[in-house]
Order: structure tokens, then C-alpha cells, then sequence
């Protein structure tokens, strides 16, 4: 691509990219999220390119070096749709259409039916109480959302800058190196009360001009796009459906606070978010959106892109520029606190990305439109990752302030099977448990802290009866405890006695001293651990601990689980009505624990048996059970 | 001026670096493991949390201090944190207390028992790790490690090296040099700086008390010792002797108790390097080759410099060192005598043992160079550290504190005031300049003092004028600033005609064998003591030291070369 030398070479590339998708008779866009790509959508890529290419009478592109023309098909890897639970995802323009669940199989039908003659293959549609869902912007679980920071995830090409451009990509960063001065652009961050959707809430205004005040000028502007939460993905799809926009906010922070180098810390693990990144890093460095003298005015920036290896804690700004410098990823003291000596001990401005994204859009629809979205001291959408017991599991943005019911109901499409809602944990291995009361509670960073819980970066996992919330604790203190970095003690000690407390309970060991055990051991941990991480490693214990106190009663003095979840508590029972006396139960036990007469009820013999379940699913007349 | 309240008590403060030190300034000794006023703070042990008046907790050594806090160092909040944090501690630690190295001066057992911790909660599952004891200097025990990061900030921060590091997460982690290798394949330089750091017993001195008892115990050998310049001020620690007071001569009646058949001063020593070293200088001046001149006395500087900065090699000084020159000096002696006897046909002639009790670690790697063999012996046979030489007495039964004094040995027990210095920074470039000015005037000898050789800083710098020309000087302690000078001499940013390094900060008074823990007023007390017997001697030169003019005569002659310095 051409190099944009001035704003209005830019203003006419972006005019030739909208006219380009403009002209597009029809655009397949098939999701090339990591959910898709592993349920198969490259190969669904790779048959509609042969289709279209085989097909006589149409002119194909893949990428935006198009010609012009009639009749013309573009076939296009896009980002993550968000509704990875339906992948993979195919949406076709300009119908919007949104096949789901696509196999390489329906390649074929789809190219003939859907692109050739305007059919709508009923199969493939979403369908949900019985209706079908032809749009995709109609379905309940996209409906009830705001996709903002989302908005182009799905629906572009994130490997083509032009793509970018085409949806008024850069526009922002057009607008705020000539029409803006930092302190204005500063000053309109300040004024949306943008707050870090990393999970902190710092506001984000606050936080550049700390560092544009610094008096060493040599400044970075980080992104932390090591997403660490297991289950959350928010970031990670942004990186990969939408890198530019990321970018784009980064540039425009780093013209704000007068840097000239930028960080992508990226985790390894994400190696698709990377290759994009790279990518949009290379295009924009080859139109000259990024390097010295941008569109012709005196700002330079460079981008860098770091993998982190994998370490949870390096999401932790200090441990983070660590590791960025090369050094062992741990948090330091502080202060001084990075804005004042961060990377390479100059000012950093470090942001997490889905805060970086929600920048441009800040800079074009200015403060006013951003605070009109969400309730006052936490404006704007926050994206989630919905997971767990819920029927549609997918990433969602949503304003803030959003209720939990919405969530869970409006578009989660409600609880999955027969179970009962329990909880929600949201906020990954540092926040902590809603229940039901807290249903109707807005979700947002102040709200949420009152309740002991944290948005965190916006991992929200649904449970059910079916789950069990000591063995929940249990999950979140063994990640906490794996990836405490080591330094200080009340983290790296107390979260393995809390871990090892907890398989205690859930292994039918527990006592009722424990739970003070626990306790204490919490206490310490929260006010005494040197980085945040450290801090909130205890949250989930102490959440569940407050709202679940039966449950680890029953657990310790009881030694029940009655969701079931925890091996060691249950107790498998014959019953006598049922028994047919068939012995297919004492053959199928791998430890020889059941014994009886042929044609009498048989027994467990419950001091031998390894609770591994293979008599329930032998017994042919239901005749053995779990007690409780 | 500024003030907060601390315990409802108003305490002033200046410019105190955090809210710790105007604690410990108030006179209440907040407890820590990871906070060393010379090391970056670290932050991790979080036993010097402090609560302020709105009930929030925050670790005072990473606080700057404000006017107007108001901060509570012993709620019952705090004492419980306090508590928790010594008892996960222990959970995880090899209490093997009774046989520990550290038994008695062990910070973590001093918690322990000053916060009343009487049981511990939980089970001990750490898995035994193996004990480094490849380095001839100190031993690495991980099983007592406790992870306060003392060791690592003190090898990287004060002395360059980094040999010691941080490896695996969480509780899995230790302290280990990079891809677990021994010490001894690493580039340690056995200052043992990290093991005078180590709150506990992960770090202890390579011991070498055993042999020299059997050597004590057996008739036929004849044991003597040389005492070291900044033994004296140390060895009295654990007597309850006051800080830096000079103990020789309670030191050599001891030594004498516990069997050693002759007790000389290392001091003596000194004096004949002092005389080699500044011979050398001279002839380097004139010649101008090998410019500069860099001092030999420290072995763990001589290893850094042929480790890390191998170009620099022919500019070390060919003068052994101190102790060395005194080893070859006893054994030459001993040779000569055994020569003479086998001539009168005695028989049954005492084989000779000198045994080196010094403030330092390295010393016991530097007996095993080869340069340090003469006619296939070995010139010193063991050193005692302080620490150990401290042990020993107290296992005899004996209290040094009441012991009178005796003198030393003659002839090699008399020494100047400048082989006195040698313990201090600075000391053995005062010691060489006051023999080449070569006057004993107390105006003279002040001057010299005055040039900015003495003091405390990483890196002093002085010139003096000798022989009509100025002679560049540069006196550098700790072994990271020994990097900075000689990476800015590589750049040819500067040139000094005489350098001289103690690889420990302060010089040996602070070296990784004397008695720990060493506070600041410890650190001063012991740097004073050494200038007061330097201001005490009667010989202040050691060109003055009649004995130094009569080995010259004597054993020494024509055998300078093959005495004193190394090939």
C-alpha cells in the first residue's frame, strides 16, 4: 500500500476504501476468532475461496486489492463475533445474515443457494424459542448488547488496514493531531471518565496527565494485553478482530502524553492476536500511519510487540514493564508508580487494551456521547466474557451499569438445562461471588466493589446448583497459587496453606477449624501482600466463604457435597428396591468394592470404594446413586 | 522540619528515605528480613507493615514519609499480620535449629521468639533440596532459604556480580545461581557478602574449624597463627566486648589457650607488602608500563578482575597479599630451621602449620591458588574466619571478655600503624603513600589522611604529588563500583595511576567472615577501632618497623621475588 502522506491522502484512502466494500455485491465474512478457527472455520475459508474462484461469471477478491467492478464476491476472514458457542460463524453482507454452527460441508449449499440466488438456508440459522433468527443483529444474544469497542469485531477484516479505514479507522488520530493539542485530547479523556477496563477503574484522564506532567520526556505508552483470567478473552478479541482501533488509541495516548515509543504486551498463548498485531503493526508502518512524521506533522511513534510468557502476574503494571526490560516479572514497591518511572524507568502511560480501544471513539464522539452510555462515575460499555452454566456463552459488551439479570437472561438466553441459577464469580481469580439478591445490582466498578466482588478485566462465569462453591475456591486459590510470582510472603506462603486447606475440605479432611484457618490466613494475605494481585488472592475464598458458609459446613462436619462436585464426598448406595442382583455393578468395579448374590441386592463396600462413578453408569436399572 | 505520630508519640523527621527508618529513628527496632538501608527496598517480607489512623496497612519500608502521618506499629491488626507471616515462614523452613549454622544469630528465629510464636499450624511438605557446598568459600543450604532476595539484591547491587538470582514462581521459587549451577563453576568471587546478609542459615561460612583442632591436638606440629587487621575489632562481638574495641591481646592469650604455639600479627605482613607494593609503583611510574597499578591484597577483587575483566590482569599488582607474604615468610623460616636441625642431625623436627584468621571468606580460596604454593607447600594452610575463630573459642570454654591480655609473638608481632589500616578502605593506599613521601611527621601523615582517601564512599578519588609528578588515585570499595571504574578506564574516560579495590563495602572490617548481623554503628565502631590503633602505634611507617628491616637482611634475602610475589 501507498504511503498516506497528509491528512488528505488519508481522507481519499478511506474514501476508496468505503466506495470498495460499498461496491461489494456480497461480502462473506467468516469468523476467524481462535474459538472458530478450532471449530474449523479456516477450511470453511479456504472452500469458499475455491467456490468463488471457481465460479465463471463473478470477479472475486480476498483482500482489498480489488478492481472494480459488477457482480463482484469478497471472501473475508473477519475477528471474533463474540457468540463462540454458535461458531463457526458465518455472516454474509450486505443481508447481515448469520449462519451458525457452518460446517465446510454447507460451503457448497451456502454458495449456491445463499450467494447465487438470495436463499436463506434455514438449517444453518440461529434459532432460539422456537423462532429463527435471519439477521444477526435480530438475535436476542447480540440484541440486548452495545457493541461499541466490539463494533467491527466480525464484521471487517482485521488483517486489511483499508478495512479498517473504510469504517472511519484513524479518523480519530486524524482529528486529534490537527485539530487537538494534547492537553485537549487529555482533557476530553478526562471529561468522559474513561476508567481502566483492566480491572482497576483508574481514570484513565487522570492517569495521562500525571504522565504529560512528568519532567523527564522521554515517555512510553504500554498496553497490557496479557490477559491473564482464565475464561476471559475480551482483549484477546479485540486484538484479534480489531487490532487497529487498540492501536489507534495508543497512538493517540502517546501524542497526548508526548511519547514516541510504544509496548504491546501480548501473552504468548495468544499467538493469532500476535500474528494480527504484527500485521497491523506492518501495514501501518508501510502506509506511514506509524514511524516518523505521521500524516506530515511532527509526531513519530514506533510500536513494539512483547510476548509475556505466560505468567498471570504479569499483568501487574510493575511486573509487567519487568518483564518487558527483560527482567524476572515481579511487582516492586511503589512508589514510584509508573506513570512517574515505569518502563525503562521513564513515565509510562499503561493501559489495558480494551481501554486503548475505546479511545478513538472517545476523540470522534466526544465526551458527552461517552458518558451518555452507562451510569455517571463508570461511563461507557464494558466488554465480558460470559461462560459457564448459561444457554449462549460468548464474549458480550454491554453498557455499564447493566444489570446481571440482563445478562444472564436477556443474553445468556438464561440457565442452561434443568439447573438453578447459584452465582455468579466474576472478575477471574481476584473477585469474588453475586448471588441472586445481587441480581438486579449495576454492573459496574464502584457497585461491584461494595458487594466484595471487582469487575476485574470482565471474566463472568455462571453457575448453577450443579456446582460446588468450596471446589470453586478451591479452582481459583490453585491458579492463584500457581502463579503467585514468589516475592512477598503472605502470597506465596498463605495462598499454598489456603490452597492446601481447601483440598483438605474438598478431599473430606476438613474441620471446622479450618474455616478460621482460612480465614485468618485471608485476613493476612489481603492486607499484607505487596501487589494487588496478592491483595485480592484471597477474594474468592473470602466471597464464598461469606455467602456459602453452609456449604463448607457441610463439607467439614457433614463431609457432604451436595452439588455432587466433590469426588472424595460422595457416597454411592445401591438400593435394595432396584437391585435386580445382576452383578454387572461388582464386575465393572475397578477395586472390587461390591459384592452380593446373584439375584439379591448387591452392596458397596463404602471404605473400598474409589467414588469413581463406573458402577452408576453400569447399572442398567438406576439402581445406584449418589446419597444426599 | 517535619512531624508525624507514630504510637501517639510526635516524631520529627528530615529526610529520612521512608517511613521505616523514622520508626526505627523514634527507637522502636520494627522487625524485617528484606530491608537493608545500602540494598534497593524489595518490599517482600511485609513484617514492617504499619497501620495509619484510618485503619490502612502498608509496609513502611516502601513509604515515603509525609508531615502530618499518623501511623500505630503495634496494633493488634499488626501483631496478628506479624504473627501469620513469621508462622508461614517457619511452615516452609527447615527448623533444624539446634544444628544450624546460624543458631543463635538467626533473624528468623529472633522473630520468632520476640513475637511469642509457639506453634506452627502447618505441615512442613517442602521438598529436601540438596546443600551447594562446591564453593571453598561458603555453603548455599536452600532448605533455609526464606526468599527475602538479601543475597541477590547485595550481589548485584553492591557488588556487580548478579551470581545469585530468583528462579521458578510462587512457592516453588528459590534462590539459585543461573541454571542451577554450583557456586564453584560460577564467576563467584567468594567475598561471601551474601552469606553477612542472609538473615538465616541459607548462606554459612565453608567451615575449616576441624583440622586446624586436629592440627591443635597433634604434638608434632607447631600451629601459628597470623591475625588479620580487622579481626580484632570483630572478634569480641559475641563476648560482649564494645564494638570496635581492639581485642589482640585478649585474642592471642585465647589463641594461645586453645593450643596455637605461636601467634604473630598479619599486620606484619602488611608492612612488607606495603614495602613491595610501593617499590612496584615506583618502577611502574618510571617505566610507565602496566599503568595503573591495581592492588593484590583483596582475593575476591583479584578473582572479579580475571573473571570479568581479563585485559586488565597484568595491571593487578605481582605483590602477593598480606597473608600470603606472611605464610611464605613462616614456611621459609620453618624450611631454613628444618634445614639447619637436619644438619645437627636432630630428629623429630615440628612440621609447621599457619593458619590465617581473617575477617574474610575468600581467603580460604585464596590459600588453594597455585601461585601460593612455595617449593610444593602450601604457604597458608587454613583460614579461620572470625566467625568460626569466635566458635572455636567459645567451645574451648573460654570467655574472651575475661581473659587478660597478652602480647604477641616476637619477632612477627610487631607491626606499624599502616599495616593496621589495611582493614579499612583506603588503608593500604594511605600505608604505600606514607612509605613513599617517607616522612613520620604527624603533619605529614595527617596530609595524606586528608586527600580523600579515607571515608566511606564507593568510589574516592585523590592525587598527591610524588617525586615532582602527580600520581592519580582512585580507592574503590565494593566491587560494583570497582565496574564503574574500570568500564570508565576501558573507555579511556579516566586514568589513575594506583587503584585500589576491596571487593567489600567498607573494606575487610565489613568482610563476609566477621561476626553478623553488622549494623551501621557496628560498621563505624570497627572502622574507628582501626584508625585508633593506628593512632596508637608508635610505628606509623612501615619502612620504620625494625622488623621489616631485618627479615630484608635476613630470611627474605635475595629471595624477594620468590617470596613475595606471585609469577
Amino acid at each position: 500500500m501507498e504511503r498516506i502522506a497528509d491528512r488528505e491522502a488519508l481522507g481519499q484512502v478511506r474514501e476508496a476504501s468505503k466506495a470498495q466494500v460499498a461496491d461489494s455485491r456480497c461480502r462473506i465474512l467468516i469468523c476467524a476468532g481462535t474459538g472458530c478457527l478450532a471449530g474449523g472455520s479456516g477450511e470453511i475459508y479456504e472452500r469458499m475461496c475455491e467456490l468463488v474462484k471457481d465460479h465463471p461469471d463473478v470477479e472475486v477478491h480476498f483482500g482489498p486489492e480489488i478492481a472494480h467492478g459488477n457482480g463482484e464476491i469478497s471472501v473475508k476472514k473477519s475477528g471474533c463475533h463474540g457468540f463462540c458457542e454458535m461458531g463457526p460463524l458465518m455472516r454474509i453482507e450486505p443481508q447481515g445474515i448469520l449462519y451458525t454452527k457452518v460446517q465446510p460441508e454447507d460451503c457448497d449449499e451456502i454458495f449456491h443457494r445463499t450467494i447465487e440466488k438470495g436463499d436463506i438456508i434455514r438449517h444453518l440459522l440461529f434459532k432460539q424459542d422456537g423462532i429463527e433468527y435471519q439477521k444477526q443483529e435480530e438475535i436476542p444474544f447480540y440484541k440486548k448488547q452495545t457493541r461499541n469497542v466490539l463494533k467491527n469485531c466480525g464484521h471487517i477484516d482485521a488483517e486489511h488496514i483499508q478495512e479498517y479505514i473504510s469504517t472511519g479507522g484513524y479518523q480519530a488520530l486524524e482529528k486529534a493531531l490537527f485539530e487537538m493539542t494534547p492537553e485537549e485530547i487529555i482533557q476530553e479523556i478526562s471529561d468522559s471518565r474513561l476508567r481502566g477496563r483492566g480491572g482497576g477503574g483508574f481514570p484513565t484522564g487522570y492517569k495521562w496527565s500525571q504522565v504529560a506532567r512528568q519532567a523527564e520526556k522521554k515517555r512510553y505508552v504500554v498496553c497490557n494485553g496479557d490477559e491473564g483470567d482464565p475464561g476471559a478473552f475480551m482483549d484477546r478479541s479485540i486484538m484479534e478482530g480489531d487490532p487497529h482501533k487498540m492501536i489507534e488509541g495508543m497512538m493517540i495516548a502517546a501524542y497526548a502524553v508526548g511519547a514516541q515509543e510504544g509496548y504491546i504486551y501480548v501473552r504468548a498463548e495468544y499467538p493469532l492476536a500476535i500474528s494480527r498485531l504484527k500485521l497491523a503493526i506492518a501495514q501501518a508502518e508501510e502506509c506511514g500511519l506509524l514511524g516518523d512524521h505521521i500524516l506530515g506533522t511532527d509526531f513519530s511513534f514506533r510500536l513494539h510487540i512483547n510476548r509475556g510468557a505466560g505468567a498471570f502476574v504479569c499483568g501487574e503494571g510493575s511486573a509487567l514493564t519487568a518483564s518487558i526490560e527483560g527482567n524476572r516479572g515481579m511487582p516492586r514497591v511503589k512508589p514510584p508508580r509508573t506513570v512517574e518511572q515505569g518502563l525503562f524507568g521513564k513515565p509510562t502511560v499503561l493501559n489495558n487494551v480494551e481501554t486503548f480501544a475505546n479511545v478513538p471513539m472517545i476523540i470522534m464522539d466526544g465526551a458527552e456521547w461517552f458518558k451518555s452510555i452507562g451510569p455517571e462515575n463508570s461511563p461507557g460499555t464494558k466488554a465480558f466474557a460470559l461462560t459457564g452454566s448459561v444457554k449462549h456463552t460468548g464474549l458480550i459488551e454491554v453498557p455499564m451499569g447493566t444489570t446481571l439479570r440482563e445478562v444472564i437472561y436477556d443474553i445468556g438466553g438464561g440457565i442452561k438445562g434443568d439447573g438453578k441459577f447459584k452465582a455468579v464469580q466474576i472478575g477471574g481469580p481476584s473477585g469474588g461471588c453475586l448471588v441472586t439478591p445481587h441480581l438486579d445490582v449495576s454492573l459496574d466498578f464502584d457497585s461491584l466493589k461494595k458487594m466484595g466482588a471487582m469487575i476485574g478485566s470482565g471474566g463472568l462465569v455462571v453457575m448453577d446448583n450443579h456446582t460446588c462453591m468450596v471446589e470453586v475456591a478451591r479452582f481459583f486459590m490453585n491458579f492463584t497459587q500457581n502463579e503467585s510470582c514468589g516475592k512477598c510472603v503472605p502470597c506465596r506462603e498463605g495462598t499454598k496453606r489456603m490452597l492446601e486447606i481447601l483440598e483438605r475440605i474438598v478431599a473430606g479432611n476438613g474441620k471446622v477449624e479450618d474455616l478460621d484457618l482460612l480465614e485468618e490466613l485471608a485476613n493476612t494475605i489481603t492486607e499484607t501482600a505487596l501487589c494487588g494481585l496478592g491483595k485480592s488472592a484471597a477474594l474468592p475464598v473470602m466471597s464464598t466463604l461469606k455467602l456459602f458458609r453452609d456449604e463448607y459446613m457441610e463439607h467439614v462436619v457433614d463431609k457432604k457435597c451436595a452439588s455432587h462436585t466433590c469426588t472424595a464426598l460422595r457416597r454411592f448406595i445401591i438400593s435394595p428396591e432396584r437391585c435386580k442382583g445382576c452383578s454387572k455393578c461388582a464386575r465393572n468395579c475397578p477395586v472390587g468394592a461390591i459384592s452380593g448374590q446373584l439375584r439379591e441386592p448387591y452392596v458397596i463396600d463404602t471404605e473400598k470404594c474409589i467414588k469413581c462413578g463406573a458402577c452408576e453408569s453400569a447399572c442398567a436399572f438406576g439402581a445406584i446413586h449418589v446419597e444426599g | 522540619m517535619s512531624y508525624m505520630t507514630i504510637n501517639n508519640r510526635r516524631v520529627a523527621f528530615t529526610n529520612e528515605r521512608n517511613v521505616l527508618s523514622v520508626i526505627r529513628k523514634s527507637g522502636i527496632d520494627l522487625p524485617t528480613f528484606c530491608y537493608h538501608s545500602e540494598l534497593s527496598t524489595y518490599g517482600a517480607c511485609r513484617m514492617c507493615v504499619v497501620e495509619d489512623e484510618r485503619g490502612r496497612i502498608f509496609a513502611s519500608c516502601s513509604e515515603v514519609p509525609r508531615d502530618g502521618m499518623v501511623i500505630y506499629t503495634n496494633t493488634p491488626r499488626l501483631q496478628h499480620h506479624r504473627r501469620m507471616i513469621i508462622e508461614l515462614l517457619l511452615a516452609s523452613h527447615c527448623r533444624d535449629c539446634t544444628t544450624c549454622a546460624k543458631n543463635g544469630v538467626c533473624t528468623l528465629q529472633k522473630l520468632s521468639r520476640q513475637l511469642g510464636i509457639t506453634e506452627v499450624r502447618f505441615e512442613n511438605n517442602k521438598k529436601q533440596l540438596p546443600l551447594d557446598t562446591s564453593s571453598e568459600c561458603v555453603i548455599r543450604d536452600p532448605n533455609k532459604c526464606i526468599l527475602c532476595g538479601d543475597c541477590v539484591r547485595t550481589c548485584e547491587e553492591i557488588q556487580g556480580l548478579g551470581i545469585l538470582d530468583f528462579a521458578f514462581r510462587g512457592s516453588r521459587m528459590q534462590v539459585m545461581p543461573a541454571f542451577n549451577r554450583d557456586l564453584a563453576q560460577t564467576d563467584c568471587v567468594g567475598c561471601g557478602q551474601c552469606r553477612a546478609v542472609c538473615p538465616t542459615g541459607a548462606i554459612s561460612i565453608k567451615q575449616d574449624v576441624a583440622p586446624v583442632w586436629a592440627a591443635l591436638a597433634d604434638r608434632n606440629i607447631r600451629v601459628v597463627a597470623q591475625i588479620a587487621p580487622a579481626v580484632r575489632v570483630a572478634v569480641g562481638d559475641k563476648f560482649g566486648i564494645k564494638k570496635g574495641e581492639n581485642t589482640l591481646g585478649r585474642l592471642a592469650a585465647a589463641l594461645r589457650r586453645i593450643g596455637f604455639d605461636e601467634v604473630y600479627d598479619t599486620n606484619f605482613g602488611a608492612d612488607l607488602t606495603v614495602m613491595e607494593e610501593s617499590k612496584e609503583l615506583v618502577e611502574r611510574l618510571k617505566s610507565g608500563e602496566n599503568l595503573s597499578l591495581f592492588t593484590s591484597c583483596c582475593p575476591a577483587w583479584v578473582k572479579f578482575c580475571e573473571n570479568r575483566y581479563p585485559q586488565f590482569r597484568r595491571n593487578i599488582s605481582s605483590c602477593k597479599s598480606p597473608q600470603e607474604m606472611f605464610g611464605a615468610l613462616i614456611k621459609e623460616e620453618a624450611r631454613m630451621n628444618a634445614a639447619k636441625a637436619a644438619e645437627n642431625g636432630e630428629e623429630n623436627v615440628k612440621k609447621t602449620v599457619v593458619v590465617s584468621i581473617m575477617p574474610c571468606t575468600a581467603k580460604k580460596a585464596e590459600i588453594r591458588r597455585p601461585e601460593h604454593f612455595t617449593e610444593g607447600e602450601q604457604d597458608v594452610d587454613y583460614v579461620l574466619t572470625t566467625t568460626e575463630i569466635t566458635r572455636m573459642i567459645q567451645e574451648a570454654g573460654i570467655d574472651l571478655s575475661q581473659v587478660k591480655p597478652e602480647s604477641l609473638d616476637m619477632p612477627f608481632g610487631l607491626a606499624s600503624g599502616a599495616g593496621a589500616i589495611f582493614g579499612v578502605t583506603g588503608g593500604v593506599t594511605e600505608a604505600v603513600l606514607r612509605r613513599l613521601v617517607g616522612s613520620n611527621r604527624e603533619e605529614d601523615l595527617e596530609a595524606i589522611s586528608f586527600t580523600g582517601i579515607r571515608g566511606v564512599d564507593g568510589i574516592k578519588e585523590a592525587q598527591i604529588e610524588l617525586g615532582g609528578r602527580t600520581v592519580k588515585i582512585a580507592v574503590v570499595n565494593g566491587l560494583h563500583c570497582a565496574k564503574i571504574i574500570l568500564d570508565r578506564m576501558e573507555a579511556g574516560e579516566a586514568h589513575y595511576d594506583f587503584v585500589e579495590v576491596m571487593a567489600c563495602k567498607r573494606g575487610c572490617i565489613a568482610g563476609g567472615g566477621q561476626p553478623v548481623p553488622i549494623g551501621p554503628r557496628t560498621k563505624k565502631a570497627r572502622l574507628e577501632g582501626i584508625y585508633k590503633i593506628d593512632n596508637m602505634a608508635q610505628i606509623r611507617l612501615s619502612n620504620e618497623n625494625p622488623i621489616v628491616a631485618s627479615v630484608y637482611d635476613g630470611i627474605l634475602k635475595g629471595k624477594e621475588h620468590k617470596l613475595l610475589h606471585n609469577e
